[in-house]
């Protein structure tokens, strides 16, 4: 992927390509954004909820004032 | 055969990615991807839009084995970094909706029938998406060196400066010295937000990032996505530099180009500015 010709916009400051992507700001963008559907019954949005309860320990350190958006 | 394998095992189901417009650039390149478990990526169109969608087995995918592989952080990486780079690759050909992590749906008839329904809603945002991408700004507080760290009142050296009082006095600069770090990051952190707005259509702030996945120096005071024309990438993200420049106390990473995930949402999560949390 870091050799890809880079089109519409992507340039090739190293800050903006290359080297990949860290964890932590995709989980941001794939669990906290991107077009919300409520699929079939398989993985309703409740229990995408739970799994994210499940790894706020990991992702951030919530504490009970402090509780997760997600 | 005698024996008919169960549906449990057998059953696939349609995971999507992404939404975007039936056009050939994304005929053109959804064919070239590779999805979950290595399988190759396929579109189904309805209403002049595609999704983009693998075929994946339940037994991984359904409910239980889904929620079994997102708690699993190794797993769920795999699986988070199959599906930006699906989306990304889509993105690099044309603008498209990123979906969340785990849509799934019992099969592609299911997948065009949820088009057909929502159909004018992403007709709208990708309309209003088209020609920007999303840029990541991220402003740390950088630790200080404190000259002294009165945790405990140091040895006395014969002129009271381990008495209560001097602890005290200690402890207040050190106090003070905080508070003062703590606004001029909080200053620049502004100061970096004005200059990227200038340079953005629309920004959301994310949660500033912690835990153990947070490995980047420094404490993690903001965490903003931006929307930006694609003409002005390289503007942004100089101006973004610029604006922190030789400033101390603070580094400013500039993550991206991503596609627009942050506001793929007609309600994309937004934080209040300044939203200050204690520890």
């Amino acid at each position: 992927m870091g050799d890809d010709v880079m089109l519409r916009g992507f340039d090739e400051e190293p800050a903006l390509a290359g080297h990949q992507v860290a964890l932590i700001d995709l989980l941001d963008r794939l669990l906290n954004s991107g077009a919300v559907l409520t699929g079939d019954l398989v993985l309703s949005i409740a229990d995408v909820d739970l799994v994210r309860i499940n790894l706020r320990a990991v992702i951030h350190s919530v504490t009970p004032d402090d509780p997760a958006p997600w | 055969m005698t024996v008919a394998p169960t549906r449990e095992t057998t059953a696939e189901l349609s995971y999507v990615y992404a939404v975007g417009p039936a056009v050939p650039e994304l005929e053109r390149t959804a064919p070239r991807l590779t999805g979950m478990l290595e399988r190759p990526v396929h579109l189904v169109e309805a209403r002049g839009l595609a999704a983009i969608v693998s075929s994946v087995p339940e037994a991984e995918f359904g409910e239980e084995g889904f929620k079994d592989q997102l708690e699993d952080l190794g797993r769920l990486e795999v699986i988070a970094r199959t599906h930006h780079g699906v989306v990304d690759a889509l993105f690099r050909a044309v603008t498209v909706l990123p979906l969340r992590l785990a849509t799934v749906y019992r099969d592609d008839e299911r997948v065009a029938a949820m088009l057909a329904e929502s159909g004018a809603g992403f007709t709208a945002l990708l309309e209003r998406l088209a020609g920007h991408l999303e840029c990541g700004v991220k402003v740390y507080a950088l630790p200080r060196p404190s000259p002294n760290r009165p945790s405990a009142p140091s040895r006395a050296d014969g002129g009271g400066a381990g008495s209560g009082r001097a602890y005290l006095q200690r402890r207040k600069a050190q106090r003070t010295r905080h508070e003062d770090a703590a606004r001029e990051a909080a200053e620049t952190a502004a100061r970096v937000r004005e200059v990227a707005a200038a340079h953005a259509v629309d920004r959301v702030a994310h949660r500033p990032q912690q835990g153990e996945l947070a490995t980047g120096e420094g404490r993690n005071i903001t965490n903003d996505a931006y929307l930006v024309p694609m003409a002005a990438t390289d503007e942004f993200a100089a101006a973004v530099r610029e604006s922190a420049r030789d400033l101390p106390g603070v580094r400013v990473e500039v993550t991206g180009p991503w596609a627009p995930y942050s506001f793929a949402t007609p309600q994309a999560p937004r934080v209040e500015d300044g939203d200050r949390r204690g520890r």
